[in-house]
């Protein structure tokens, strides 16, 4: 074999190190709350320290043995953003508890949220060892998404937060299982999709250099779409709506490679949004809120709140420990992108999304280097939604568009939301795994060794 | 799959660079903006718990931080009370900083664009940051004279005194009373500082408001400088000696109304010298120059001394106001406007900045208040350059009118105001408003007259005076003659 060819490497020496470096930024990050608060390192730092440290090395260690060829860049990338998710949690509780000490900390939880979380991360790597074996469960994932949906609706265990009814009450926990949805429809998606991509490439009317696809064809968007508005609907949940319609339009367009699908898409998105606004008087308050969110300061409290913290922090941010983020509504959750551009600054919040690029790229890669149809639109899809996640929460919070209720992966409070990230890292690995790993060595060769005409005397 | 995979990176780019700009243009182009809206509570918070830099007179804080043992690590004091309240303002946690704590407030708050250094170097050496200091313009002693001068007139007095130095524009004294107690705004008992406000607020006197800046009233008499100034500048009177109409009443052709003289005196005649009309401040002798200018040239006067502008910079301020819309007035409104009159309204500031603008040669100089602004290690970051504002008349037709306002002193209305061994020249008013509340007694000066270092006006809205002995050289004259007194004497 003279070929040169791309020789496959593990690349784990690098992410060992890179991985190092990111549980520094969180211990430091917890240090350094401690120092800005009271002046002190918090007396427990070696208990979150060692407990990241811990979860680091098994997660690093469960990939090192069943995903050996894994993308070595996603893993340190997410334990950073974890990490200073966690210190900010707990910097943000005790400014909560300054103000009031009845208020509930939070950051216990998230570390045992997170370390379930690294849990589900690790056993997807185990439990999937080839991630194709998912595309032959695609209809029971299908089915798992639309009852995860419903459950939040059923009288019995669904709960409403806030205006938006995408609560699960189960005993003393509560989750929202629109984040376990979004990976099952991921997966049913792309296991769907596959199947159907030729079906639904098939030429239709050609408008204005655009293929446009049949009538007969749109059937599958339409009920996607038909999800996503009752999603809005029933759920009142602006923003898991809209995620879910665009995770399934860009996987149209993907498996099909028709970009018809994106002008149908933005034309129902459209239609969606208007009937929304019209229809609903809290789509209305966001769509304000984010015009003019000075022309009601009451009301908009909290998107104020959050815009006075941003530009409090300016270029080099207050320091942790030294903001007030405190002082807007959610900001350990829904505003935490906020809390942090106060305390870390401009620059802190622009690293930060550029970690959030940096995963989405290296998503992306994965399913670019993809041999197989549906790891590569599972792929797309997963990094895709995680992308369009970041960018409407962040955006939201920052008021580049109307606010919407998603979460910020990896950094805000809310155990659903940590584990099922963990579990879409997982799957990306899994694929990378897969993707990256040397090709299986055609084996005619070795058995002509084997065979070799052995000389009989 | 592969190119729509690549379209989408690129779509995601996007959204990640939209993300990245828009965070740019929150936390630093729009960011100033923000952190200057009202409410802006982390603001108000770090500027409370900051060593805010002391607003100085002469030397001496009259505001400044002190340690405090509370949350806020810094109380604000006005060692004077309220004697500087119209200036200095109050630094309110709940309704916020005023008047020139607020004007000042990047530089005494620290958070000056030339404070840049040193907040980088306090970051640095993590060191609290320090705001920089802001000296007024003010003197004193002619603060505390015009001050007590208007106190001696009863504790129910309302009026006011500015006092500037004719040469630059310098506030040499600005006073209003009633005034209020900083120190109980800026306190950090807010139960308390509510109620304080509350009382101010309510009080029908409206202690908060800086008389001598915010308020217009009818100047009376004191207007006729501004008649005498537009009949010099539009040749309608060359000389002081020139005879010009005078007489018992004004009458106007075809209207039964007629314009009487204050006290029903006939000035001494019915032609008599310009300057005599002054001195005695003949309304008919005025009422009847007014006419002859004509309301365009008359109200291109005043505007040269600065009416229909916001005087000044850093305080709440009012424009004056030579008629209140851009009707034309009928010829007896035009003769009562002549003599401050109708709908004339001046601030205190306003008719000091006349009296400068004739003593200075006709030059009006722009008021200001703030004399250096230094950082906290004391570099000086701004001086203040004298700076003109109009030139209002001529100089030889300000001489002749400074000579007016001198014989007005030794042997007119305004002989109150006499210093001895010093050319002081005058002019007194007494303004009718309803007759249901007592008239306006005004009184501005200015001195020495060859070499002018003050210019004053006074006006008392109200005092414990009977009405019938209300006139602007009696109440209002001693109290500037005190203040020329203390200028003068430094």
């Amino acid at each position: 074999m003279t070929s040169p060819a791309w020789v496959p490497r593990k690349r784990r020496g690098a992410e060992f190190f890179l991985t190092v470096l990111a549980v520094f930024i969180g211990i430091a990050a917890y240090a350094s709350v401690g120092l800005g608060v009271d002046g002190t390192i918090p007396a427990d730092t070696y208990k979150l320290g060692g407990a990241l440290i811990v979860v680091a090395i098994l997660s690093h260690l469960t990939v090192r043995k069943v995903a050996p060829y894994a993308d070595p860049v996603l893993l340190p990338l997410v334990i950073a953003l974890n990490g200073l998710g966690l210190a900010m949690i707990y910097r943000l509780d005790l400014g909560r508890q300054q103000i009031n000490p009845e208020r509930a900390a939070f950051a216990n939880s998230q570390l045992v949220w997170t370390a379930i979380g690294i849990a589900a991360f690790a056993g997807i790597l185990v439990l999937v060892r080839d991630h194709r074996r998912l595309q032959t469960l695609t209809y029971t994932f299908g089915v798992a998404a639309i009852a995860l949906l419903i459950l939040p609706l059923l009288p019995y265990f669904g709960r409403t937060i806030n205006g938006a009814r995408i609560w699960v009450n189960f005993g003393p926990f509560s989750f929202q299982p629109g984040e376990a949805a979004k990976v099952c429809l991921a997966i049913f998606f792309a296991g769907y999709l596959v199947v159907k991509r030729d079906a639904l490439a098939l030429a239709g009317r050609r408008i204005m250099g655009i293929d446009l696809p049949r009538g007969r064809d749109l059937g599958p968007i339409l009920a996607g779409w038909l999800i996503s508005v009752g999603i809005l609907v029933f759920q009142r949940d602006l923003g898991s709506s809209l995620l879910f319609f665009g995770l399934f339009v860009v996987m149209l367009y993907v498996a099909t490679e028709r970009p018809g699908w994106l002008v149908v898409g933005a034309l129902l998105f459209g239609a969606g949004a208007y009937f929304g606004y019209a229809a609903f008087d809290h789509v209305r308050v966001r769509f304000d809120a984010w015009l003019d969110p000075f022309s009601d300061p009451d009301r908009n409290g909290q998107i104020i709140n959050g815009l006075f913290g941003l530009a409090h922090g300016g270029i080099l941010g207050k320091g942790l420990g030294q903001g007030s983020p405190q002082l807007t509504p959610y900001s350990f959750s829904d505003f935490i992108a906020a809390s942090m551009g106060e305390e870390l600054g401009l620059t802190g919040l622009m690293a930060i999304i550029l970690i959030y690029g940096l995963i989405v790229e290296r998503g992306l890669r994965i399913s670019l280097t993809c041999r197989d149809a549906f790891g590569k639109l599972l792929a797309a899809g997963l990094a895709f939604s995680f992308a369009l996640q970041v960018f409407v929460v962040i955006g939201g919070v920052t008021r580049l568009i109307p606010l919407t209720g998603l979460t910020t992966p990896f950094m805000a409070q809310g155990g659903s939301s940590v584990v099922m990230n963990w579990a879409i890292i997982g799957l990306l690995l899994r694929i990378s795994d897969q993707t990256r790993r040397p090709a299986p060595e055609i084996s005619t060769f070795a058995s002509d060794e084997e065979t070799q005409v052995v000389k009989l005397s | 799959m592969n190119r729509p995979i690549r379209n989408i990176a690129i779509a995601c780019l996007v959204l990640f660079a939209a993300l990245l700009l828009n965070i740019n243009y929150v936390q630093f182009v729009e960011a100033d903006s923000l952190n200057d809206k009202n409410g802006n509570r982390r603001v108000i918070d770090e500027e409370f718990s900051r060593d805010r830099g002391a607003i100085l007179v002469d030397g001496e804080p009259v505001a400044e931080s002190v340690k405090s043992k509370d949350e806020y690590k810094f109380q604000r004091r006005y060692p004077e009370g309220g004697l500087y309240a119209p200036l200095t303002g109050s630094f309110s946690y709940i309704y916020g900083p005023s008047a020139l704590e607020n004007s000042q407030n990047r530089v005494l708050s620290g958070s000056d664009n030339r404070l840049f250094v040193n907040r980088v170097v306090d970051l640095v050496s993590n060191k609290q940051p320090k705001g920089g200091s802001v000296e007024l313009t003010i003197d004193p002693l002619a603060q505390k004279a015009a001050a007590e001068g208007l106190q001696r007139l009863g504790k129910d007095t309302k009026g006011a005194v500015v006092a500037l130095d004719p040469q630059t524009g310098a506030v040499l004294a600005m006073v209003s009373q009633p005034t209020y107690n900083p120190n109980r705004l800026a306190s950090h008992d807010f139960s308390d500082v509510v109620k304080s406000y509350e009382t101010y607020s309510r009080d029908k006197d409206e202690p908060l408001i800086n008389r001598s800046t915010q308020q217009t009233l009818p100047p009376g008499s004191t207007f006729k400088l501004v008649t005498a100034a537009a009949a010099l500048e539009n040749g309608v009177v060359d000389n002081i000696d020139d005879r010009i109409k005078a007489g018992a009443r004004l009458t106007f052709p075809g209207i039964q109304y007629s314009l009487p003289n204050e006290n029903g005196g006939n000035c001494g005649g019915d032609r008599i010298t310009f300057e005599r009309a002054l001195n005695v401040s003949c309304n008919v002798a005025f009422g009847a120059l007014a006419g002859k200018v004509g309301q365009e040239k008359l109200a291109e006067q005043a505007t040269k001394f600065g009416f229909g502008t916001d005087p000044i910079e850093g305080l709440a301020s009012s424009a004056s106001r030579f008629t209140s819309g851009d009707n034309k007035l009928e010829a007896p409104q035009l003769a009562q406007t002549g003599i401050g009159q109708f709908e004339v309204a001046t601030t205190p500031l306003q008719m000091a900045m006349v009296a400068a603008g004739i003593a200075n040669g006709g030059d009006v100089m722009k008021p200001y208040v703030v004399k250096t602004v230094r950082s906290p290690n004391l570099r000086v970051l701004e001086q203040a350059q004298p700076e003109r504002l109009s030139q209002a008349m001529s100089s030889s037709n300000a001489a002749k009118l400074r000579e007016m306002m001198i014989s007005t002193v030794t042997r007119g209305t305004a002989t109150s105001a006499r210093i001895a061994g010093v050319d002081v020249g005058a002019k007194t008013g007494t303004a009718q408003s309803t007759p249901d509340r007592p008239p306006y007694a005004w009184f501005v000066s200015f001195a020495p007259a060859d070499d002018p270092k003050v210019a004053v006006a006074v006006l008392v809205e109200s005092s414990d005076t009977a009405r019938d002995e209300i006139a602007g050289g009696r109440l209002a004259g001693p109290i500037a003659r005190s203040v020329m007194e203390q200028v003068l004497e430094n």
